[in-house]
């Protein structure tokens, strides 16, 4: 399905590009937000920190309630379970409480947060970690510990833990390092923003990158619905022949990772493989600013760039938000709502969740936050709005434009039929969630919410297999214990018996023997009485050699004195 | 004729002998079908199908001596598995099985109310509470099955059933099939009423 076109790069070469299958072409309103500078939103009173940032497990609390803590202090250290990341307090303050809050997940559910009331002061105290502007010479491991340290995830989206992705590929032959500029998903401009404000900076940070995994070349993959990006990062690595931006034709998914693979070198990655197999890396370019941010000045991850945006927003911006801060404060900082404001989306509209309220803290994933007009979502992914919808038509729409080259509708049908383990054989588990087949459905159909809803459903029939088999194993264990002790008890008490028996057997022999000497009935008399006289002997005995010792004691202090 | 009779006898020999011999040869160590069975059931080990374990209902199963729809904590699904299986009809849930609540429990002990007399440690099927004599005992909560089997050898009456938690990890997406049931039916005009309007 890969066909190819060639466009020009900066060195005036004609690079090769390929062409991932279907893909959309959704409303990208990115003129919207794209236009003003970046500003910093500044410090809300409370800061929010979810102890899960990033894929894995939860970090855990080092701070307690009432703590004061430094700007860049770590607060929640990386779990040693599992996949996890540091969280660090992105402000001073005090801890006010560490207590259920409701997260920033589809479900709406609450989950353990630290929270922070801050001092205005902003103060890092001596938690800046030391700066490493002279990075060429700094030894990889160090740089993988500052990595560890600064808490950095993927920023795209996937919130995968950078150092464990970085570390991982140290080792390994790495040809190409793609960085990921496509930013495609409609509305979101924050990847735009910081890659025309600082453009050196992610260059420096491409470089940190290329000494630790050392790849052949380096591309920056950049969608051409953004010139100005392009230009400015073309201008910045200008005499650096290691670094290449490509300009990549708009298209919808071009910023997933396997998407932009695909573009850029023509390669696929192998199903439940990863870039690493086949000798690729790929950094978002918020991601490679961090890796700048933490290496060569020692600031940790405390901020990202996020984009306020919609028409339900006063002032559509790009801001400059510290982590954990809360939505209420940042759509302040826009201006506040307008009367458009019917939805609150985390993300874009095409892989996006709705809100249900903005009394929730931004975390490391957050790229958007849109507020928009019910009327303007249904323009933009009518799947997602969740208007009415029709019965599926078996069109095959859904099957073109899937990027990952899935049999959308015969997904559904499965799904909707509940047969999983059909809707699994169609590679459900591939599908990335772009939300591609629900754009392009003319019936309205949510398709990917059935694609989310089967896999949460596989993925806990699987759990509860695994907890049948726990529970099997236990059982079988428990009737093993039960039967084994039963048998050691038997044992042991047939082997008691069998010593009583033998005990009983030598009497009855010594019985005999003195049978043959005297009368029957006095023997047993006599070897009753002959054995308390040689206990009283054997008494006796021992109190005299005790006697004896003491004496000898005594003799010999005396001697002494 | 006799020859026929000889070479037929003579066949019924041989294929006897091979028969013989691959029954000892390739003998089956138990039951395979009860595992079978074995593995789809919950193994809550709960005895509500009346049969003491899961284990014992797979073999009952098995020998055709108990009907497939006596589980309660595998509902409908354990039950269009089984019939799956076996390739029987799919059977009405049990009266008691059908009252089975959808939300999985656990078992939890009140702490301050127990006097550690460890008669629910011997009835656990699965080792999931620890606890010594007169000290507090604790459900492992991973390890509870919820077969409810502790509950009635308290003498106190400090073990209650309480619904697992639902975190962000076992949480579920809903079905949209709800969503997508209400949307309006535009009837089709028939043909007679277009010839009306035309």
């Amino acid at each position: 399905m890969t066909s190819s076109t060639t466009t020009k790069t900066n060195n005036n070469q004609n690079r090769k590009l390929w062409r991932f299958h279907g893909g959309v072409h959704p409303p990208f309103h990115k003129e919207e937000s794209n236009q003003l500078a970046v500003i910093s939103a500044g410090i809300p009173e409370q800061l929010i920190f979810p102890l899960r940032q990033h894929i894995g497990k939860d970090a855990e609390a080092v701070v307690a309630v009432g703590d004061i803590v430094y700007k860049g202090q770590v607060i929640a250290e990386a779990s040693h379970h599992g996949l996890s990341a540091n969280i660090h307090a992105s402000s001073s303050g005090k801890v006010s409480a560490i207590e259920e809050h409701v997260l920033a997940h589809p479900s709406g559910l609450k989950g353990l947060c630290i929270i922070i009331d801050t001092d205005a002061k902003d103060d890092w105290g001596d938690c800046k970690l030391e700066p490493y502007p002279e990075y060429q010479n700094i030894e990889v491991s160090d740089l993988v510990k500052r990595l560890q340290e600064s808490g950095i995830v993927g920023l795209g989206g996937a919130v995968f833990p950078t150092v464990v992705k970085v570390a991982g590929a140290v080792d390994k032959p790495i040809k190409t390092l793609i960085i990921n500029g496509a930013e495609c998903e409609p509305y979101i401009t924050c990847d735009d923003r910081l890659m025309r404000e600082k453009s050196a900076e992610i260059i420096q940070g491409i470089k940190v990158i290329q000494q630790m995994v050392k790849p052949e070349e380096c591309l920056i993959g950049i969608e051409d619905n953004k010139p100005e990006a392009i230009e400015i990062m073309r201008k910045a690595c200008v005499g650096d022949s290691s670094i290449e931006v490509v300009a990549i034709p708009t298209i919808y998914p071009s910023g997933g990772e396997k998407q932009l693979i695909e573009i850029l070198t023509g390669k696929e990655v192998p199903a439940r493989g990863l870039p690493m197999d086949i000798g690729i890396l790929g950094q978002n370019v918020g991601t490679v600013y961090s890796i700048y941010q933490a290496i060569v000045e020692g600031i940790p991850l405390v901020s990202r760039l996020i984009t306020v945006t919609g028409n339900g927003v006063q002032k559509a911006q790009n801001f400059d938000v510290l982590n954990g801060t809360p939505i209420s404060y940042l759509v302040e900082q826009a201006g506040g709502y307008t009367k458009m404001a019917d939805h609150l989306i985390m993300g874009g509209p095409m892989m996006g969740f709705a809100l249900k309220d903005d009394n929730i803290p931004v975390v490391k994933a957050t790229n958007c936050i849109l507020l928009i007009s019910t009327t303007v979502l249904n323009e933009s992914n009518s799947a997602f709005s969740r208007q009415p919808t029709l019965p599926c038509i078996r069109c095959g729409k859904c099957m073109d434009a899937c990027p990952v080259n899935l049999l959308p509708q015969q997904m559904y049908w499965h799904i909707r039929a509940k047969d999983f383990e059909r809707a699994e054989s169609h590679n459900l588990k591939d599908c990335i969630e772009c939300g591609a087949c629900g754009f392009v459905c003319p019936s309205h159909i949510p398709l990917v919410d059935y694609y989310r809803f089967a896999k949460s459903e596989i993925r806990d029939q699987a759990e509860l297999q695994r907890k049948a088999d726990q529970a099997r194993q236990r059982h079988e264990f428990l009737a093993f214990r039960k039967e084994r002790d039963k048998r050691e008890r038997e044992e042991k008490r047939a082997a008691h018996k069998a010593a009583l028996q033998k005990k009983k057997e030598a009497a009855a022999k010594a019985k005999a023997e003195a049978g043959e000497s005297g009368s029957v009935a006095t023997s047993a008399a006599d070897s009753k009485a002959d054995a308390i006289k040689a206990a009283m002997q054997r008494a006796k005995a021992k109190k005299l050699a005790r006697a004896k010792e003491a004496a000898v004691a005594t003799k010999a202090e005396n001697a002494n004195d | 004729m006799i020859v026929a009779i000889l070479v037929l006898t003579g066949l019924a020999l041989l294929f006897g002998l091979i028969l013989g011999y691959a029954s000892v040869r390739f003998k089956v160590e138990g039951d395979p079908i009860v595992d079978k069975i074995d593995s789809l059931l919950p193994q809550t080990q709960c005895g509500q199908c009346s049969f003491p374990g899961c284990r014992p209902y797979a073999e009952a199963i098995a020998a055709g001596d108990a009907p497939i729809n006596k589980c309660p904590p595998g509902g409908e699904t354990t039950m269009l598995a089984l019939a799956d299986l076996l390739d029987v009809e799919p059977l009405d849930l049990d009266e008691e099985a059908a009252e089975q609540s959808d939300v999985p429990e656990v078992a939890f002990i009140i702490e301050k109310d127990c006097i550690g007399c460890t008669l629910c440690i011997q009835a656990c099927p699965v080792d999931a509470i620890v606890g010594s004599a007169k000290h507090m005992h604790t459900v492992i909560e991973s390890e509870c099955t919820g077969c409810e089997l502790c509950l009635p050898p308290c003498p106190v009456d400090c073990i209650i059933m309480r619904p697992i938690k639902t975190t962000t990890d076992n949480w579920k997406w809903k079905s949209p099939h709800n969503i997508e049931a209400d949307y309006p039916v535009i009837p089709m005009p028939t043909e007679t009423e277009l010839e009306k309007r035309a």
